[in-house]
């Protein structure tokens, strides 16, 4: 009797003396904690994109109720989010536009010309590193996909050498943006009328030896916007979406037939990109 | 004091936890992917191996062996482990949260983990006393760590490989964590005490 009394009684004074340990413990070194880290946390997501920069919605929480972050941070959340963040923080938060992610290269492999084959791993930083990669735009879409592995909504494929968002599933997180080693991914406003699909900043008469549809800085559009929305900066057309009324001069006036245009399709206001198909016919 | 020192080295290259007992696979091949989270993961494990090796070394000679209950080693260390864990984890936050937020995840993630249980079982089996012991626990996290470390660098190289399909994923780490083992096995025949 006592070789099993012996043993349960030792390991249930020590489970006790444990347990009474743990629970002093839990009282002397209690950590005060902010409540409202966990509120916000509530408003958020949950996706744990990392398109904040945080290691994740918790920490986000975290960095906003200590103030290290703005209530606007979560692009995912949007608006909505914002608003109710800045509820907790007491803060008055502006309008939050939402963004969606733009692939700025048109350069499909039709229409970018290439220095040699690539045959190694297929990873556009690994390629970048070989001579800039194969293409000879040091701005174009290597196209390999390291923003599709690196997307967390699926969003982006790789169509004819070039990255493509797809809208419907663009959470506008931006972790595309920092992934592509070109950084020819932005984020720009979701329902943006038109876009430059080039990032190019090489004078006009490089861009023409190797891309047909590349910005040449002709200054066509920037002269014939009525509302003066588009700018040149280092050989490179700037739309500023802000003034852009979508009225489709620039992508007529357009000589490389790069400026795209966003239509509304449906109730649901999704932007679909599309390029004008008798434009397509005139480059080829 | 040679004494101590050949436990060292036993601990750390000849019975390397990893690759020569093969304890600890399981974070060894869980968070081995970048060198920094290996490293986190070493540290915390050092961390808690030490001061491990003292508590159950006192737990096992203050009150088990006196009252005849040496079979129950097992289940002891891991409740005295497991809470150890807990109270230091409590402790830290509260006192010392810059210690706290770099341990972060991996120090609940260990309290239960074999490597650690391992180091407590072998300080028994060995007969080695309190000084000992600390030491050997010591030196086996620090094994541990360094094993973790260089097959993250070897898993660095492994995600540019290109591999059959079949063995893309866990089939080729488990071959190349067989073949980083192989290699430590050159250390086997040792003998420090010369």
């Amino acid at each position: 009797m006592k070789a099993i009394l012996l043993p349960v009684l030792i390991f249930l004074v020590l489970g006790a003396a444990m347990g009474a340990l743990l629970a002093v413990a839990s009282r002397v070194f209690a950590v005060k904690k902010d409540e409202r880290a966990e509120e916000i946390l509530a408003c958020l997501p949950g996706a744990n994109c990392g398109g904040c920069g945080f290691t994740g919605c918790a920490a986000f929480a975290k960095a906003v109720s200590d103030g290290e972050a703005s209530p606007t941070g979560c692009s995912v959340g949007g608006a909505e989010a914002a608003e109710k963040i800045g509820a907790i923080m007491g803060v008055e938060v502006g309008g939050m536009v939402k963004m969606r992610a733009q692939v700025m290269c048109s350069g499909t492999s039709e229409f970018a010309r290439k220095k040699y084959i690539y045959e190694g791993v297929p990873d556009c930083v690994a390629a970048s590193k070989i001579g800039g990669s194969d293409k000879l735009c040091p701005n174009g879409c290597i196209g390999l996909g390291t923003c599709v592995a690196a997307c967390p909504a699926d969003a982006i494929k790789v169509e004819m050498g070039v990255a493509a968002v797809d809208y419907t599933k663009c959470i506008g997180c931006g972790v595309c943006t920092n992934a592509c080693p070109r950084g020819i991914i932005q984020l720009v406003p979701f329902d943006a009328k038109h876009w430059v699909g080039c990032k190019s900043e090489d004078s006009g008469k490089k861009v023409r030896q190797y891309c047909d549809v590349g910005c040449i800085a002709c200054k066509l559009c920037a002269k014939n916007c009525p509302e003066k929305a588009i700018s040149i900066e280092n050989h490179l057309a700037v739309i500023d979406y802000s003034k852009c009324t979508g009225c489709d001069v620039c992508v007529s006036k357009c000589p490389r037939k790069i400026i795209w245009s966003g239509e509304q399709q449906g109730k649901l206001g999704l932007v679909i990109a599309r390029i004008p198909e008798d434009a397509l016919k005139e480059v080829e | 004091m040679s004494e101590i020192f050949m436990i060292m080295f036993a601990a750390i290259l000849t019975e390397n936890f990893i690759f020569a007992k093969f304890y600890g696979i399981c974070p060894f091949l869980g968070v081995s992917d970048k060198p920094s989270t290996a490293l986190g993961m070493g540290m915390a494990v050092t961390f808690v191996m030490t001061i491990s090796s003292a508590a159950t070394w006192a737990v096992y000679y203050l009150i088990l062996a006196p009252l005849g209950l040496e079979y129950l080693k097992t289940i002891a260390f891991i409740l005295v482990i497991a809470s150890l864990v807990q109270f230091i984890e409590m402790f830290l936050r509260k006192n010392i949260p810059s210690l706290y937020s770099a341990l972060g995840i991996y120090l609940p993630l260990i309290t239960t983990n074999c490597a650690v249980l391992g180091s407590a079982l072998v300080n028994i089996q060995e007969g080695y006393n309190f000084f000992e012991s600390v030491v050997f626990g010591f030196s086996a996290a620090i094994g541990f760590t360094m094993a973790i470390v260089v097959f993250a660098g070897v898993r660095e190289r492994l995600v540019l490989a290109d591999p059959p399909k079949a063995f893309r994923g866990y089939p080729i780490l488990l071959i190349a964590a067989a073949m980083v083992a192989m290699a430590f096995s050159g250390f086997a025949g040792m003998d420090f005490t010369r």
